[in-house]
Order: C-alpha cells, then structure tokens, then sequence
C-alpha cells in the first residue's frame, strides 16, 4: 500500500477546507494516510483529520518564533525530513499562495519530480491533470520517481468525510534557519483575516468599467458584504487602483472559485486564463458585445454604478 | 557582478493553441520571452547600472529558435547569451540541470535571475531546482531588490497584500514577480545592438549530465473549451441585484 503524505496548512490553529480536499483527493486510491502538520496541532485538528480519513498525524514540531516558522527553507526542510525519514511515496500539498513558495522547495529538496495546481490525480498511475498555456489547454501528466509530489489546486476536490483511526507521532524540525536565508520582516496586509482569492468561494472582480481607485472601493464594499475575495484585471492593476497581489489572470492570480463575478471586466483572453475554471460566473458590463458576456453563466448588462450600490444595498 | 538570468522562448499568451497530436501543440504560432523573464532580464540591468563592471549573461534551453528571445533578451540589457539546444520537451528536473551545468561551464555566478514561472507550461519550480543544484537560496516572486556588499535583500508578495522580506548570502537565486520593475521595451538602436551580441549554442548531449531519479512526462493534452451558455438578467438595477442574490443563495449556495 502506498504511503502519501498530505501537508496541512492550517488557519488561525484550524485545518483549512482546502486541506481537507486534499486527504477526500488522495483516499481515492487506498493509502495509508499521513497529515503533516508544521504549525501545530490540538486534539480538535486531530479529529478532524481522522473524520476525512488520516490514519497517522504527524506533528512536525516547528519552532513557534515567526522568523523561524515563516521561513520557507526551514518550513521546506522539515518536510522533506520528515518525508524520508516516513519513507513517503506520494506528498500532497496545496498549490495556495504560501503553497507555491514551499512544495517547489520540498520537491528541490528531495530532487523529487513535481505538478503543481493539479486540478486532479490518478494515484493508481501517478498521473496528474494540469491547465497549461494560459488555461488553453489540459495536460495529463505522468511522474516517475521513488517519491512523486503535487501540488493540489485549492478547491479542486470537495472533502468528504470518510472516518479512520488516527494515532499521533512527532517527526521534530530542525528549527535551524539557515545562515544565507534569513527572514527579516513579514507583512500580512491590512486585513490578514480577508479571504484570499486562491482560496475563496466567492470572488468579486473589478475592472476598466469601475474608472478609477474611489469607484473600485465599491467592489471591496460589495465583497466584504459577502464575505468574498476581491480580484482585479490588469487594467485596474497598471492604473494603481489596487495592487497587483489582487491581479486574477495569465499573470497574476489562478482562482478556482464556487462563483465568480465581474463588474466592467471585458474578459481578455488573459484575464479568462485566471479564472476559467470557476464553477459559476457572473458577468456585469455595460457593453453587451464585451467578450466576458459570451462565455459566462449569467449575463447582466447595465450600469456597473447602478447595479453594484444596489447589490450592496441588498445584501 | 556575473548576473546570469535564465530565460524561456514561450508561445505568445494571446496565441490560440491548437494541438498537432495528444502530446504536441501547434508551435506555428508567435513564441515570445516570457512575461515574468522580461522583469528578471531589467532587473539584471538596473543591477548592472549600479555595478558597472557586471556582465549579463541570458541563458536559455531551447529549439534553435529560442534565438529569438535571447535577441530580445539582449536588447534588453543582456551582453551575451547561451543557448543549450535541444528538440526534445525537457521537464523541470532536466531543465535545471542543463541550466546549472551550462553555466557552471560558463563562469562564476554571482546571482540568478529567472522569472517567477513560465506561461506555458507553468511549472513554478525550476528556480528552485536550479537554486538546489548550486546550494544556493531561492526566494520567488520578488517584488523588491537591493543587492549590496555580498548580499541581497528582497521582498516577496504572497497572495493578499503579504509580503516577506529576506536576507540572502550571495550567490542567490531570485524569481521575478510582476512587482519587481517595469520593463522598458526595447528601442529601435537596442535592437540592432542585440544582433551583433554573442550567443553561444551548445548542444543539451555536450553537457553530459546526470540524469534525474525521476520524470516528469506529457502524456496527454487537451484543450480547454468550456462553452458557457450565458442566461441574461434583465429588469431594473434593484430587480437585477436581487436575482444576483437569488442565484447565489439558491443555485450556487454559496451565500446564507
């Protein structure tokens, strides 16, 4: 039976619903189940992982100090540590923003082939299905190697509990921060508690139509009314209405929402390269020719400045 | 400084990609260097700005008409290119090992550029392979620079609004994130400069390296057409916003 290690990254102490698709993702094919945990982990964390199938938890004991845990070589080592000394055949992670600074490293580390923002796997002959050129195309791809690594897109799987008998062990971190990467100072936002976009159920996007940075204000209101991530085309990003960490596209943020919804967003090739894959989107422009409006799921024309302080109105 | 800065001959992000069989696309089609490459290949210039004795040396793995984007490269601000030739799809593993040993055969580098991923294959990982092979650190989507007396300070976005900011040992690798500059489009002048620039071509099979313990294969390409039938929402702007909020508590269920 193969041995897959799944990493868990965790939100204010609790396991992240993305996480959970992950283990949903990897008990498809039967596997004993390890979750390892870096940032620590209770009893509630413990059960919770049992509920979707984790037959081992892994503690990995990383050093509490921020310039320690945030660093990503340290955070990469760990893993890796723990992934040879577990003997691991498959490892999980989430392609998330963190994610995307940490697998790549593990999979340096272990000189193990990598597919990261896999929308599936097939465990049985390690192939994973992957968006390429711009969201243009799927490619399947097949790993070969001791240990195969992916890095699973946030949102690809639903988790679904499937209860297993979970014991608890420790695989302790170095914890040493290596001398030419060092962490100096760390930032997280304004508003560190916003939803991020990777991983958001809803996204509410912005662009040209919105014509400058006091109207864009609009699409945060509407999206803190919904509890939603707000994302952004490129125009709104080059005209420094927001900043480019809101980018959603070919060069900037891959989204994989429930829905996501745009208020003058034209819909270029690019922007679509972002955020295809969103189950549902919603389409507010006021031009009916724009290209969003032909491949969306729900049209609406009108006026963004009409229509958007009426929906945060109604919410 | 020898800056070194790894750059990738990719197809045009507007391009429509058509595929040639379940493996290969249509590679008629305009190729470009990639998008986060330009931001590596300014900010080796700026570097070489302040240290006037540097040298820029744009490396790439390629067909030999990967040329092209080592000319754009280097109208840029690149002095010299290397272009490692081959006709086969490389993946990552193998990517980095040609990259590092061919620049190891080459000199002595003091910091490596590449960008944060490529548009095409969209990997995300190479810099950090490369990074593994020297024992160099790797920090990605750097959105700040400052190289000074034998080290390199730099900011790296996260998704949100966060940032990190490290201190790097030189050597180091860094991958370009959009935030990092502003590239300058080649000038008319630039671009006759870069003709007459050296590039060397060697050949993936003169570089004799050790094969990695794994692969990563194509086995199968598709394209994505997800043809979405658009349902109009018409009435007032109040009755448009309420069938908003209908679908999505309802239909989508992704609002209480």
């Amino acid at each position: 039976m193969k041995k897959t290690g799944i990493l868990i990254e965790l939100e204010n102490g609790r396991v992240k619903e993305t996480s959970l698709g992950m283990i949903t993702l990897a008990a498809r094919t039967e596997a004993d189940l390890h979750a390892l945990v870096l940032d620590g982990v209770d009893d509630t964390a413990c059960d919770i992982l049992a509920q979707y199938g984790i037959t081992t938890v892994v503690d990995l004991a990383l050093a509490s100090d921020p310039e320690i845990r945030l660093n990503p070589a340290v955070r990469a080592d760990a893993a890796a540590q723990a992934a040879q000394k577990l003997q691991l055949d498959v490892i999980f992670g989430l392609s998330s923003a963190d994610g995307k600074d940490f697998i790549p490293r593990v999979a340096a580390l272990l000189d193990a082939p990598l597919v990261m923002d896999c929308l599936d796997v097939d465990l049985e002959k390690n192939i994973a299905r992957t968006s390429q050129y711009s969201g243009k195309v799927l490619a399947d791809i097949q790993l070969t190697g001791d240990v195969v690594i992916f890095g699973i897109r946030p949102n690809a799987v639903q988790p679904v509990p499937s209860p297993a008998q979970t014991k608890k062990i420790t695989v302790p971190a170095d914890n040493t921060v290596p001398a030419d990467f060092v962490l100096v100072s760390w930032d997280d936002g304004e508003n560190s508690s916003r939803t991020s976009l990777a991983e958001a159920d809803i996204i509410v996007a912005g662009g040209r139509g919105l014509k400058n940075k006091d109207n864009f204000s609009l699409i945060f209101d509407c999206a803190e009314k919904m509890n939603a991530a707000v994302g952004a085309s490129r125009v709104a990003v080059d005209e420094g209405w927001v900043s480019y960490a809101y980018q959603v596209g070919q060069t900037g943020e891959k989204v994989n929402p429930q829905v996501y919804i745009t208020f003058g967003i034209s819909g270029s090739i690019q922007h679509f390269a972002g955020m295809k894959t969103a189950r549902m989107i919603i389409a507010v422009n006021k031009d009916d020719n724009a290209a969003i409006m032909a491949n969306c799921d729900y049209q609406v024309q009108g006026d963004v400045f009409e229509i958007l302080p009426e929906l945060i109105r109604q919410l | 400084m020898q800056i070194y800065v790894c750059i990738k001959h990719v197809p045009d992000s507007a391009a429509n990609i058509h595929l040639l069989d379940d493996t290969r696309i249509d590679e008629k089609v305009a190729f470009l260097l990639n998008p986060y490459d330009e931001h590596a290949v300014t900010e080796a210039a700026a570097l070489k700005k302040k240290a006037a004795d540097s040298e820029i040396i744009a490396v790439c793995i390629g067909k030999p008409d990967a040329e092209k984007t080592i000319r754009t490269a280097m109208a840029m601000g690149a002095d010299r290119g290397i272009l490692v030739e081959t006709d086969e799809a490389c993946d990552s593993m193998t990517t980095a090992r040609a990259l590092h040993a061919a620049i190891v055969q080459d000199g002595s580098a003091d910091i490596i550029f590449t960008g944060k991923e490529s548009i095409d294959s969209e990997g995300m990982q190479t810099q950090f392979r490369i990074g593994a092979l020297f024992g160099f650190p790797v920090v990605t989507n750097a959105a700040f620079l400052d190289v000074t007396s034998g080290k390199a300070v730099v900011t790296c976005e996260l998704s949100g609004g966060r940032t990190r900011t490290f201190e790097l040992a030189l050597p180091c690798v860094v991958g370009a994130g959009r935030g990092l500059n502003t590239p300058a489009y080649p000038t008319f002048p630039d671009v006759v400069k870069a003709r007459k620039k050296p590039i060397k071509t060697i050949s993936l099979d003169s570089l004799s390296i050790t094969p990695a313990g794994g692969s990563a294969k194509t086995v199968a390409l598709a394209p994505l057409v997800q043809k979405r039938h658009p349902k109009k929402i018409t009435g007032t702007p109040a009755d448009q916003a309420k069938e908003i909020i209908r679908i999505l508590q309802k239909e989508a269920k992704v609002l209480a």
